[in-house]
């Protein structure tokens, strides 16, 4: 407890002995989490967008002839089902396309009464429990009788997944990039802390003091100057994208037929994030600025 | 005490100390002298283990120096109080709190300390500058705050490398009086001096070294002139 208190107190007192550094790297480090909290709110996003895509994408239509029977149908839909990465297959019958053609229309449906007859084809719709499997279960299921064309979204989905996928690659390149510069402009700041006292850590040496004795107030130095530019950026970012939701979540819906992450998503996992990282980048900056001064 | 046996330390070709072979008993005074890069500071060093042997064998207390694992080395120099020349004081510190300082790094209670900083200081005779700074005092009244620090966890042996160099030789008198006290209350003391004077006067143990050899070692004076 002693030496606990020892250590923060000493933490403090430095802090404040080397007020422009510790700001400057406070505010450098807090520069590089906005930049990482931006990319972490467009990648959640992007995925969430994504996500939604493949659960509307995900669907296959067969189109069936029109002299296709129902009995005829469900003996396809029984022999689909059987299928391997089949989860679903449900027959949908000329009159259901109609209702949901109907629903779709919505107050526009009288439209359709003027119509002489059904031009709706009766359909199978399956769903893949994989988006893998799909273009190998439209192959075989297309070889059956009775299948007049099939429709699925294999394409956009694959654009889409490519997109999402080098969004996430880069985002965690340059994150890497932020994360090394950060930890170099807190050792710089630790290491001037350090040269200042010199002195007393040669003397601290001389008299017994430990290694961590001497290491504990420069780590919590640098914890503190991590915590505090991670709160910052939380609140920063946090604020900022709830704005952002604020004014652009309708637009992002009406585009992407998605809605946006909430905030307190974002905001509580950023807080984590930061707060994690902003520790370790301290105390990494502080233990590799104090190595030289530790040897013998 | 302090066994240096057959002892050899180079730095790359340099020789600091070669074949250094000494022994030094408990309570003993002993004067380490020699010129300058003769190789007194290099045994201060392998003492406190700053550097180890490249051969031979130091024991300190009944302990192989070499042996002893680095994260035990702090508590190896606990035993050894150390005080320089230019007595390197922490310049923002009172004089209680530079004496405390070597206390608070091995986790003495505040209780302790309140206790033991000011009886230390009153033996150094500074109980009255006890909230001064370095900067307030003279130049014997800081080594004497040296003194304290360095003695203020009982180490069995002192240290003292030049402790009188950048002192008037009055000051420098009062100094080796203090030391002398020391040494009576059980301290081994060793001193690396140039001091001439002093040491004739002192008329104790000297361990004279040049080129990183022993090449006297009797009691009494300096006797530079003979060594040549």
């Amino acid at each position: 407890m002693k030496a606990i208190s020892y250590t923060i107190k000493q933490a403090f007192s430095q802090l404040g002995r080397n007020k422009h550094m510790s700001s400057a790297s406070i505010f450098a480090i807090m520069a590089m989490m906005i930049i990482l909290g931006i990319f972490f709110t467009l990648m959640v996003n992007v995925n969430l967008v994504a996500q939604n895509a493949e659960d509307q994408f995900d669907t296959i239509q067969f189109y069936l002839y029109d002299n296709v029977t129902d009995e005829q149908a469900n003996q396809m839909i029984e022999k689909i089902s059987k299928m391997e990465h089949v989860t679903e297959a449900e027959y949908i019958t000329k009159e259901k396309a109609m209702t949901i053609m109907k629903d779709r229309w919505g107050e526009k449906s009288y439209l359709l009464e003027g119509l002489s007859g059904n031009p709706f084809p009766a359909s199978i719709e399956i769903t893949a429990d994989d988006i893998k499997y799909e273009a190998g279960l439209v192959e075989d299921i297309s070889t059956m009788e009775g299948i007049e064309e099939v429709k699925f979204y294999k394409e956009v989905i694959n654009k889409l997944l490519a997109i999402t996928g080098y969004i996430q690659t880069g985002a965690l390149i340059l994150i890497g990039i932020l994360i090394i510069v950060s930890v170099i402009v807190v050792s710089n700041t630790i290491k001037l802390t350090v040269h200042a006292r010199e002195r007393e850590i040669h003397i601290m040496k001389y008299v017994g003091a430990t290694n961590w004795f001497i290491r504990g107030p420069f780590l919590v130095e640098g914890m503190i100057i991590g915590i505090i530019a991670s709160i910052l950026a939380a609140v920063i970012v946090g604020l900022t994208y709830y704005k952002f939701v604020d004014l652009f979540s309708s637009k992002v819906l009406i585009m992407f037929n998605s809605g946006m992450v909430p905030y307190t998503f974002i905001v509580q996992n950023l807080v984590i994030i930061f707060v994690a990282l902003g520790i370790s980048i301290g105390a990494l900056g502080s233990i590799l600025s104090m190595r030289r001064f530790l040897k013998a | 005490m302090i066994e240096f046996h057959n002892v050899t330390k180079k730095y790359g070709d340099n020789v600091a100390v070669e074949d250094l072979d000494f022994t030094i008993e408990k309570g003993e005074f002993v004067f380490l002298v020699g010129p300058s890069g003769a190789g007194k500071s290099t045994c201060i060093k392998l003492i406190m283990k700053e550097i180890n042997a490249d051969s031979g064998t130091i024991i300190i207390d009944d302990t192989e120096v070499s042996n002893i694992p680095n994260r035990l080395v702090p508590k190896h120099r606990r035993n050894l109080g150390i005080v320089f020349q230019d007595f390197r004081l922490l310049e923002k510190k009172t004089v209680f709190e530079n004496v405390a300082f070597a206390m608070n790094i091995v986790h003495k209670s505040k209780r302790e300390i309140k206790r033991q900083v000011p009886q230390v200081l009153s033996l150094v005779g500074l109980e009255s500058k006890v909230n001064s700074y370095p900067n307030q005092l003279s130049a014997g009244e800081q080594q004497r705050v040296a003194i304290a620090r360095a003695i203020v966890n009982n180490p069995s042996v002192l240290i003292a490398d030049e402790p009188t160099g950048n002192l008037d030789p009055d000051t420098a008198w009062e100094i080796m009086t203090l030391l002398t006290e020391i040494n009576e209350k059980g301290t081994t003391i060793v001193m690396v001096t140039h001091a001439k004077d002093i040491v004739d006067r002192m008329n104790r143990r000297v361990i004279a070294i040049e080129h990183g050899h022993v090449v006297r070692d009797a009691e009494g004076a300096y006797k530079e002139n003979e060594s040549h």
